[in-house]
């Protein structure tokens, strides 16, 4: 009996709470509460707008500051265009570099490709906005919209006035701009597939390319996926570089040598030359729209591409 | 014949592969190429790292003012970002199995992805307009928010190269638990932690995006971190956009500085988490 009430006494003493993690959960807490504070303060600093204007804000057309009236319809729209499609641009490329860096066996090759990867990550937007401005966007000007211009000017996405710094040149540097998280990412998930998939399509007479493209890449689908996701949160932040190249005009036009604008672009050119609470609260709001949905992004793509890891 | 014609596909496949891989380094090259030649004659001049703006058109104008300023707004936001990333980080591989830490990577994560322009209006809203005042002190604050979650990822990954053994060796000594995390955990991962932290250091210095409405800029050398300051990025960006010939020619040369310690950092990082990965399979 004695012994008894003894040991169920030992196994409810908890272990004593210790100072030390304690302490480093308190510390650790930084990254959560940054996050919540970065959206409450947004939230709280754009409600004047969004109590002003309501849902109609998300989708008016109109920006004008002189008549205090403002819509985020064409930001949204060039945010969106740029994204998807350097999404699309860089992902046949992404998945090509990731299955290089996870199957090849020419481990110097495959190092110095890594590097290269890596490095294109380090380099600062600011510079892909200047190289995007003076040697990119004269070169795609030069030979790619005046060529498909000429002969498509019918086809929409390739008509109107070709510009230099336009959709165009913005998807184009974004693409470059996410292939290394496109790619790193991937890559991980294209090796975490089990070797036996692979030994057992081998063992029944499939190429290289068969097993790879039959086995392979259905299996690292949810993955790759998980992996676009991200690199679209990245493309639809991006903010330096686009609003070097994009062209920075607030129209909704099908072309795509046409300028236009996005949420971060914008935020970043007028903010601080905007007068009145109504102009700069609008310009916050566009900021909360922007992180709200680059949250839902992450978090999506984040989930996605752990539960590859784990399974 | 069948054979023949799958064998030619995972040929022209393997091809594919390989023109992705090096479709993959063109763009690296040719920006490096173009930052090299358009910014090497500015970036080589005395002057540029001696005068701070002169007005368009005066020869001897430099980026000392951005250089400073850079520096100093660096090294702020180190001084905020890598003691609580680093902490943050060994709680994260100390607790590694607890729902907190789950919580807290997760944040992470989400926040290394958190556009870096709505970080420039938080610090706004924060640390700006209260004040009424641009300062270097709001713009240090908004680039430790961006580098918090960098040092404490890696601190954390740092961390788990280090053979658990070591973990439990000191515990069975009888040590305290912030002993073990704090004098041999982190010890024995300093290489890869300081890796990450310089890692951060070379992000938050490229960064321009939440500099724009904190820092803001200036025209001067200035040292008081209570004024708008300078930075090398916020040179590029602005100068970029003018229609002067010499203004280009400067933010070519402050681009190429920018690239070159990009370069550097991130070279030496891959050598010291080198010779991290060979303690820990040498030891593990």
């Amino acid at each position: 009996m004695a012994s008894a009430t003894v040991s169920t006494a030992q196994t409810n003493r908890r272990p004593p709470l210790e100072g030390f993690r304690v302490v480093t959960a308190l510390v650790a807490a930084a990254a959560p509460l940054a996050l919540l504070a970065i959206v409450v303060i947004l939230a709280q600093q754009a409600w004047p707008a969004i109590t002003h204007f309501g849902p109609r804000f998300l989708v008016s057309r109109v920006w004008n500051p002189v008549a205090v009236d403002f819509g985020a319809l064409p930001y949204i729209f060039g945010t969106v265009v740029t994204s998807f499609l350097a999404l699309a641009l860089a992902l046949p490329i992404g998945v090509g570099v990731a299955l290089f860096l996870a199957e090849t066996s020419r481990p110097r090759l495959r190092g110095a490709i890594g590097i290269g990867v890596e490095l294109l990550a380090a380099i600062p937007s600011v510079v892909y906005g200047i190289w995007g401005l003076y040697v990119l966007a004269p070169w795609l000007y030069r030979h790619v919209e005046i060529p498909l211009n000429d002969r498509f000017a019918n086809v929409a996405i390739f008509s109107g006035t070709p510009r230099q710094t336009s959709l165009l040149t913005a998807i184009v540097v974004l693409a470059v701009m996410i292939l290394p998280t496109l790619s790193a990412v991937s890559r991980d998930v294209v090796r975490a597939v089990p070797n036996g998939l692979r030994e057992g399509a081998y063992a029944l007479g499939s190429t290289w390319w068969e097993t790879t493209w039959r086995v392979v890449l259905p299996a690292a689908r949810a993955g790759i996926f998980g992996a676009s996701v991200l690199a679209l949160g990245r493309a639809l932040g991006e903010t330096i570089a686009v609003t070097m190249v994009v062209g920075n005009r607030p129209d909704i036009q099908p072309s795509l040598f046409a300028p236009g604008y996005t949420l971060a672009s914008v935020v970043a050119n007028e903010f601080t030359e905007a007068t009145g609470q109504l102009y700069s609260t609008a310009l916050i709001e566009l900021g909360l729209v922007l992180v709200s949905v680059t949250l839902v992004v992450n978090v999506a793509a984040l989930l996605l591409v752990r539960t590859v890891d784990r399974g | 014949m069948r054979r023949q014609r799958r064998l030619a596909r995972d040929l022209l496949f393997r091809t594919l592969m390989y023109v992705a891989a090096a479709v993959a380094l063109l763009p690296l090259s040719l920006v490096l190429a173009y930052t090299i030649s358009n910014g090497w004659r500015a970036a080589l001049q005395p002057d540029f790292y001696l005068h701070f703006e002169r007005p368009e058109g005066i020869p001897g104008a430099g980026v000392q003012h951005a250089i400073v300023g850079t520096l100093e707004l660096v090294g702020m936001a180190s001084l905020i970002a890598i003691p609580v990333g680093v902490l943050a980080g060994t709680h994260l591989a100390e607790y590694r199995q607890h729902s907190w830490a789950s919580w807290v990577r997760l944040a992470g994560d989400v926040l290394v992805g958190t556009p870096s322009i709505a970080i420039g209006l938080f610090a706004y809203a924060v640390l700006v307009a209260p004040f009424h005042h641009f300062s270097a002190f709001s713009g240090a604050g908004a680039l430790a928010v961006l580098m918090l979650p960098v040092v404490m990822r890696t601190t954390e990954g740092a961390l788990l190269l280090v053979p658990p053994g070591l973990r439990e060796a000191g515990l069975a000594l009888g040590l305290p638990r912030w002993r073990v995390a704090l004098q041999l955990m982190l010890r024995a991962g300093a290489p890869g932690v300081v890796t990450g932290a310089l890692l951060a250091v070379a992000r938050a210095a490229g960064e321009t995006a939440p500099l724009l409405f904190t820092s803001f800029g200036n025209r001067r050398l200035i040292f008081n971190p209570a004024e708008p300051m300078q930075a090398l990025p916020l040179t590029v960006f602005h100068n970029a956009l003018t229609p002067y010939k010499d203004l280009q020619d400067q933010a070519w040369g402050a681009a190429l500085l920018l690239v070159v310690l990009v370069l550097i950092v991130n070279l030496a990082s891959r050598f010291a988490l080198r010779r991290q990965l060979a303690l820990a399979a040498r030891t593990g």
